[in-house]
């Protein structure tokens, strides 16, 4: 099993739920988030005064996925987020080792 | 039988005709039923009249309110971060309640009783003899008690102004106190000086250096605006300031306060004619137009130097225009108003993003850059715009009517002005040094560091504005 999270554009995330129902991705926890990478921030300047704001709004999708789902998932992201501008985030892979379901104790890809 | 009864009704007629006949020649009486009828006549007229202007007043001593509480408190409240909101909306709202308590024991015999230059008398301690009688000198087709509930919501707003320079950084208890006692030392005394009977500065009342003031540029205003910079000055910045960003935390709650002031405005204003008529009407359009156009000259000017006219700079543009227009709304007609707030809106956009900046003081919510600043220019421009056609306020020895401004050929009016203005700031320095003083001796009155991290909500009242706790 793999985790995926991934920090897109907030306003990609209808798209990119799309993309990842339509491959059979079942389930997703998604967060709001703040958060720069090298894109880093904007000013905002309220009576004369400048504020660097260095912390964006976005948007990061966690989900655990069956192995063979993984790759098929990535694709679907990348294509449904990419904007080809910087700023459309990142994707993270991690291995889980255990998925447990809380209502009756199944273990593994069937907890999924 | 029969003659007896002729007789009779013979002599019935004949006294009816005589009385009919005494009844025409009579005149006499007849003139004084008709003049009984004019003197009703013209009392229900005055009374007409008094209901007009007094119907009027209530409404604008409402709309006076609203300024203070919701208006400032969300326009103050939108400015400060989130842990402070409810400590700063809190300030504008306890000053509704603890100065309505002591202007009715004591404020108000101090600002408009009869008494000397500087301050009033104490025969209206305790409101006595503030009922339905109007008082001629103030305004004599209203109840007293009208025009006393009027002055108190200006009594409110104005120490409410001064909340906005030491934001998010002043104990709740040293704000009580220093607001009790600046109202009874700085506002009470200055009031009675440019509006009440004998005051120094009375243009209406024949004071000593005749100041212009329709609404109180000075006595609100300048006092509000020139002790938010001491207090600014004195309690230091906060901490963190400037190195740490400091947005407001919600500039929709600031837009919704600065709508709410802008309508206020109007019985602030057109509300201090004391009547309904034509006066109010040209105070009402002179605010209008100068608000108006004073969010054209700040916005302007922030768009030309910043790229983006932000939301922030137009409606802090508006109470510039109205702050600085107070002074003059029943002396200038709408053109001179359009002048007055174009001038103001600029003006007040360099007081806040060029000079705070360069002297690196930190009044927090700009009470001096807007009140203090635009309240001194309104208060000197009107003393250059001001008109007798419009309001024919100063009069000669012999009753006439003279010049009002220096448009009008009256140099002399500036230099009240200034004298007036001069007062005001003054005033405000000292008393509001003094009272400082006071106050960080007895109670302090800064909350410790750890508190101002934490922020005064729940330092200070224990509570939160926004809980967002996890709910099912």
């Amino acid at each position: 099993m793999t985790k995926v999270e991934a920090v897109i554009q907030s306003f990609k995330l209808d798209a990119v739920k799309e993309a990842l129902h339509e491959i059979g991705v079942e389930g997703m926890t998604v967060l709001e988030a703040r958060g720069h990478g090298r894109q880093k921030g904007h000013t905002e300047f309220y009576r004369g005064r400048e504020y660097t704001v260095d912390l964006i709004p976005k948007i990061k999708l966690e989900m655990v996925l069956a192995d063979g789902m993984v790759d098929k998932a990535v694709q679907a992201i990348i294509l449904a987020a990419r904007t080809g501008k910087i700023g459309d985030g990142k994707i993270f892979l991690t291995r889980v080792d255990e998925a447990i379901r809380i209502r009756n104790d199944e273990r593994g890809e069937g907890a999924l | 039988m029969l003659k007896s009864r002729v007789r009779w009704l013979l002599f019935v007629l004949v006294l009816v005709c005589a009385q009919a006949a005494i009844g025409q020649a009579s005149s006499p009486s007849s003139t004084s039923a008709a003049e009984d009828r004019l003197v009703k006549l013209e009392q229900q007229a005055a009374d007409a009249k008094g209901s007009a202007d007094n119907a009027w007043m209530l409404m604008s001593s409402a709309l006076v309110l609203m300024m203070t509480g919701p208006g400032l408190a969300l326009f103050y409240g939108g400015l400060v971060r989130k842990k402070n909101v409810l400590s700063t909306m809190m300030q504008s709202f306890a000053l509704m309640a603890l100065v309505t308590v002591l202007w009715a024991i004591v404020g108000y015999s101090l600002a408009f009783g009869s008494g000397g230059s500087f301050i009033g008398g104490i025969q209206h301690l305790f409101l006595r003899g503030v009922g339905a009688q109007p008082e001629a000198a103030y305004a004599a087709t209203i109840p007293q008690q009208t025009f006393m509930v009027y002055q108190l919501m200006f009594a409110i707003i104005t120490p409410a102004l001064i909340t906005g320079a030491f934001a998010e950084r002043m104990k709740f208890s040293a704000m009580v106190l220093f607001m009790t006692l600046w109202s009874f030392i700085v506002y009470d005394p200055m009031a009675h000086m440019v509006w009440g009977k004998n005051g120094l500065l009375n243009a209406a009342l024949g004071g000593r250096f005749p100041t212009l003031d329709f609404a109180g540029g000075t006595v609100v205003h300048v006092t509000s605006g020139v002790s938010a910079l001491v207090c600014a000055l004195y309690l230091g910045r906060r901490l963190g300031y400037p190195k740490e960003p400091m947005p407001p935390h919600s500039v929709v709650l600031s837009f919704i306060g600065a709508c709410m002031l802008w309508v206020g405005w109007f019985g602030f204003n057109a509300g201090s004619a004391l009547s309904a008529g034509a006066l109010a009407t040209s105070a009402f359009v002179a605010t209008h137009f100068a608000a108006a156009a004073a969010v054209v000259g700040w916005s302007g000017a922030e768009w030309i130097r910043n790229g983006k006219p932000s939301a922030l700079g137009a409606i802090s543009g508006a109470v510039a225009g109205l702050v600085a227009i107070t002074p003059a709304a029943g002396f200038v007609g709408p053109m001179a108003a359009l002048a007055i707030g174009l001038f103001a809106g600029i003006f007040c956009y360099m007081m806040v993003a060029k000079v705070k900046a360069k002297f690196g003081y930190d009044d927090s919510l700009d009470a001096f850059g807007v009140h203090g600043a635009g309240g001194t220019i309104g208060a000197l421009l009107t003393g250059v715009f001001a008109s007798s056609a419009i309001n024919p306020i100063l009069k000669d020895p012999q009753g006439n009517t003279v010049a009002s401004g220096l448009i009008e050929g009256n140099a002399h009016q500036l230099l009240n002005q200034f004298i007036g203005v001069a007062i005001a700031w003054i005033l405000a320095i000292v008393g509001t040094i003094v009272i400082l003083k006071i106050v960080d001796v007895t109670i302090g009155l800064r909350v410790s560091d750890d508190h101002e991290i934490q922020g005064l909500d729940l330092t200070q009242h224990g509570e939160e504005g926004y809980y967002w706790e996890m709910q099912v």
